[in-house]
């Protein structure tokens, strides 16, 4: 077989081993555009389990790189002052020019042919049995054919340069360092005796703002040097050809096209936070190499490669995407105690949970959740405490026993608290008959306050807090019962919705009508006579329901609220009546109980509420005396994008808590005691709603 | 968790004999349901009609679209051609009707159906079948098991708006594994009881591999170089079958379907085989 493989770079070089070791008698030539020994940025990194792949895939080599590796098994987090460690992360890095050597002595002796200094104009003139671009993010071949692979490429994250520097870590180093014209942050690590890469990054603002977006190499290097002094000591930061960029997001629906195949950064970048790009990069060749052994066929062995590999690569493109979406907003986390954002940091990528860290790093561990129960009110020489799930939560006067939270009907909240949550809640309660979601809900009339009652003595008994959710369905409501079905008008029956706007919901949907000042009033004083009775009723926590396109949130969206008067509009105008609800509540609630709101922060639709937009929502609720947020997202109209997964909430509410600054309640499909533990350990959270559904009475665990 | 097989409605070339028998077998095997498969522009049979003749020999066995492509028809045929199969097969218990906007723009364009609505109208025609609409809904369509498939955020929280369960694409364990996360957590966003019902599938063919390949090369051709993945995952061992059914089950899977890639009976009686 001839192969051609364009770009000399890890990934081209590897493959080009591992091929030729397969069978000698394939041709293999690898052609470069840059002379063997130019190389762009310094040292690079890998974990673990990237090393036994290397060591399986081709032993002299994994023995030469090894042998001038630097390990370490320490994250610093430098951060106000304090130097954070946490250990048990095993890494090794290593020079790139360094293991670009390697590889291509071990091509030279295995007779891969290497050209180097050939540029490549135009992709028909590379021929061969299969045809390899490893020629990197700018990859010719995938622009040329970027309609076949589907390719996507976007900036992501914050403005960076990449820097060597002489001094020499003992840890993967993280710094933030707060400057008058914001926050600039480095990611640093050492790669061989004598050297380390040392990245800076800080927010295109404050990049313009400190003028970086003028400076020449030089001056950057010199601005850094200065910036990081502290760090950097008599030490020196060294530039190749060290300019500011922007990281190029790369992705591709497929990753070959007849027998031209991508590999490494051609095919797929993650974002260097997490350090994983020269890893994906021998992996893909590893795995390509495996599947040009398996099959003869060289279309199949594209199609195997892809199929081993994309899965694998889209896990780690999330977790990068997570993490740098955690570094473009870090400095919103910066008011947070240093252990606290350490834990933040190194959960962001969401591959390490808390159970994770105190597998890693137990003593890191302990003294994290130490500091959250003293946080928590705890005794100040505690040395060890429960896991964080279990720290009470004081909040609006009251204290809640633990951070979990069950949704319980009225019936079964005696049985949601022995269960262990430290709130119970109720679904939505609907403040007046006309205001139910379907004909069984439950509401909060006069007749109902004793049964309440005694449903809110019952979780009381087994030691929980209860909390109701009042709202009203808007136009939402008169639908079937929920178990064939949601927002499914009722066959028979019903009753005239109201809404912000004469919009019906979704499809089949009745049309509601616009709400006048009578239906205002009438709404604002049933939810206050709501109030009044959940406080007779003994209810320890008011949530008045904004969210998921039921009345009130319905006045928040300019998805479901066109009106043209003082109610529709402006955020502030779409605000308005939800606040004088509020107000109404708050009057009527009293002022020693705690009162929460639940908010969709994003509709997840074009044209609707954003995030950030939701956290302005978010700041201008708690200004109006909520005391907690319960962040949600979507359901503002029928036709949302929503995107589900494990926790899908978390990032939310991490930003509503941090930028706006109120404790939050999130769900968003919690399903383990280890998710709630790392949302509140990580201030991501406050209390979380545990999905009842996952956890089942511990006798049919073993079912 | 339960296994069923698909008819071969779509493999070109079947005849009356064919699928007559073919679901004659799987009534009498340990299958818990036959499934069809809906594609317009190709050599295939319509799904209900496949359906109704499925109904006409069997007695047991549950039918299912896995999927048909709702969209191709208007909200009172699709309830009408699904109410009918469920009169014919004695009951709507029989029937689980698993809807998709389908893949393919041109059985949108053949049908008369503008493609980009394709969602808006699976929806509408959801809420139809749920008797939204308070108009004339058949009532014989009121038990059947509906599913909703697809991959994007919207299809989950359409199918935990409206259906009793999910109907995945297909793939290995971990791709079912990781749309049953998502499926799931819509059915809670939706604030539904309990759990979605988790249908998967897979191709297989425990005879002629390469006329497997093949079939599933052309019958996805239309996507171009996925027609190959699909090829390649396509189940040719008993042994393939058993770890993929092992893999799903472990992965909550409640109903597994099987779909043939080779129209020859033999495949029926060596799946029976395989899966008691």
């Amino acid at each position: 077989m001839k192969v051609s493989i364009v770009g000399a770079g890890p990934a081209g070089l590897y493959l080009g081993i591992l091929l030729k070791k397969a069978d000698p008698a394939h041709e293999i030539e690898i052609v470069e555009r840059n002379a063997p020994d130019a190389t762009f940025g310094w040292g690079v990194v890998f974990s673990g389990e990237t090393l036994g792949a290397l060591r399986d895939a081709d032993p002299p080599t994994y023995v030469e790189i090894t042998d001038t590796f630097a390990r370490w098994d320490t994250v610093d987090v430098r951060y106000r002052g304090r130097l954070l460690r946490s250990r048990g992360h095993t890494f090794s890095g290593i020079a790139r020019r360094r293991l670009l050597a390697i590889l291509q002595r071990r091509c030279q002796e295995l007779g891969v042919k290497l050209e180097f200094g050939v540029e490549i104009d135009a992709p028909e003139s590379i021929s061969g049995d299969l045809i390899v671009a490893a020629d990197g993010v700018n990859s010719l071949f995938r622009r040329h054919y970027a309609d076949k692979f589907g390719s996507t490429v976007e900036p992501q994250g914050c403005k960076y340069v990449w820097f060597g520097t002489d001094l020499v870590l003992d840890a993967f180093r993280f710094i933030f360092t707060d400057t008058e014209h914001g926050l600039f942050q480095v990611h640093s690590y050492p790669f061989d005796e004598s050297t380390s890469t040392f990245i800076v990054e800080c927010a295109e603002p404050v990049w313009r703002r400190a003028g970086l977006d003028r400076m020449s190499e030089q001056e950057s290097l010199e601005f850094c040097q200065r910036l990081f002094a502290d760090d950097l000591g008599d030490h020196r930061l060294m530039s190749n050809k060290s300019i500011w960029l922007d990281f190029q997001r790369v992705s591709n629906r497929t990753w070959h096209h007849g027998n031209v195949v991508l590999l490494g950064d051609a095919a797929h970048t993650a974002h260097f936070s997490i350090g994983s790009g020269t890893k994906l990069a021998m992996e893909d060749a590893i795995a390509l190499a495996a599947a040009c052994i398996r099959h003869t066929d060289v279309r199949t062995a594209l199609v195997d490669y892809e199929l081993e590999r994309q899965p694998g690569v889209e896990r780690v493109q999330r977790a990068a995407d997570e993490s740098a979406a955690f570094f473009s907003r870090v400095v919103h986390s910066t008011h947070m105690a240093p252990r606290q954002f350490a834990a933040n940091l190194l959960t962001r990528s969401g591959r390490i949970s808390h159970a994770g860290l105190a597998v890693r790093d137990p003593e890191f561990v302990r003294a994290l959740e130490a500091w959250f129960a003293r946080s928590s009110g705890g005794s100040g020489d505690a040395r060890f405490a429960p896991p964080p799930l279990f720290a009470p939560l004081e909040i609006g006067g009251t204290t809640v026993r633990n951070r979990v939270v069950l949704e319980s009907r009225r019936t079964a909240m005696a049985d949601a608290a022995l269960a262990g949550a430290g709130l119970v809640t109720t679904g939505l309660v609907a403040v007046v008959l006309d205001g139910r979601i379907s004909p069984h809900d439950p509401v909060l009339d006069d007749a109902q306050v004793a049964e309440w009652r005694s449903a809110v003595d019952g979780a009381h008994e087994a030691g929980a807090l209860a909390m109701v959710r009042l709202g009203h369905a808007g136009r939402r409501g008169a639908t079937e019962p929920r178990d064939r079905g949601v927002d499914v008008p009722l066959r028979a029956g019903g009753w005239p919705l109201i809404a912000a706007s004469a919009l019906p919901y979704g499809p089949s949907a009745r049309t509601p009508t616009s709400m006048d000042a009578d239906d205002m009033e009438r709404v604002r004083a049933a939810f206050a006579g709501a109030a009044t009775r959940a406080a007779a009723a003994g209810f320890d926590a008011l949530e008045l329901d904004a969210a998921h396109g039921y009345l009130l949130a319905g006045f928040l969206s300019p998805l479901a609220n066109r009106r043209e008067d003082d109610y529709g509009g402006s955020e502030e105008s779409r605000l308005r009546f939800p606040l004088e609800v509020l107000a109404a509540v708050r009057d009527a609630w009293p002022a020693e109980r705690l009162l929460a709101v639940r908010l969709s922060i994003t509709d997840w639709a074009r044209g609707g509420v954003a995030a950030d937009e939701g956290i302005e929502l978010a700041r201008a609720v708690a200004a109006a005396g909520a005391q907690l947020i319960h962040v949600e997202a979507g359901q503002t109209i029928a036709g949302g994008v929503p995107e589900y997964r494990r926790g899908y909430l978390t990032t939310l509410s991490d930003r509503v808590r941090n930028e706006a600054r109120v404790p939050t309640l999130v769900g968003g499909y919690l399903t383990t005691l280890d998710e709630v533990n790392t949302a509140v350990v990580t201030g991501r959270a406050d209390l979380c709603l545990l999905d009842l559904s996952a956890i089942g009475p511990v006798e049919e665990v073993d079912q | 968790m339960r296994i069923g097989i698909g008819l071969p409605n779509t493999i070109p070339g079947v005849d009356r004999d064919l699928l007559l028998e073919w679901a004659r077998r799987a009534d009498a095997g340990p299958f818990s349901s036959v499934a069809v498969l809906d594609r317009l522009v190709y050599d295939a049979v319509e799904p209900f009609t496949a359906l109704s003749a499925a109904a006409a020999v069997s007695e047991r066995v549950r039918l299912a679209t896995m999927i048909a492509i709702g969209p191709l028809r208007s909200p009172a045929l699709l309830a009408k051609q699904a109410a009918s199969v469920a009169t014919l097969a004695g009951g709507a218990s029989r029937l689980t009707l698993g809807l998709g906007v389908g893949a393919r723009p041109d059985d949108y364009e053949a049908a008369g159906v503008e493609h980009s609505a394709r969602g808006a109208r699976l929806s509408e025609q959801l809420a139809y079948l749920r008797g939204g609409r308070g108009e004339q809904v058949y009532a014989a369509c009121d038990g059947v098991e509906l599913l909703v498939g697809g991959a994007s955020g919207p299809a989950f929280a359409r199918m935990a708006r409206y259906a009793d369960g999910y109907a995945h694409g297909g793939g290995p364990p971990r791709a079912f594994a990781a749309a049953a996360v998502r499926a799931r957590a819509a059915w809670s966003d939706l604030g539904r009881h309990g759990r979605p019902a988790l249908w998967g599938q897979a191709y297989f063919t425990l005879g002629d591999a390469d006329r497997g390949a093949a079939y599933l090369r052309d019958y996805y051709a239309f996507t171009g170089g996925f027609a190959e993945r699909i090829a390649a995952a396509n189940l040719t061992t008993a042994r393939a079958v058993k770890d993929l059914i092992r893999g799903y089950a472990a992965e909550g899977c409640d109903e597994l379907v099987l779909l043939p890639t080779v129209a020859d009976l033999d495949d029926v009686d060596r799946l029976a085989e395989v899966i008691v």
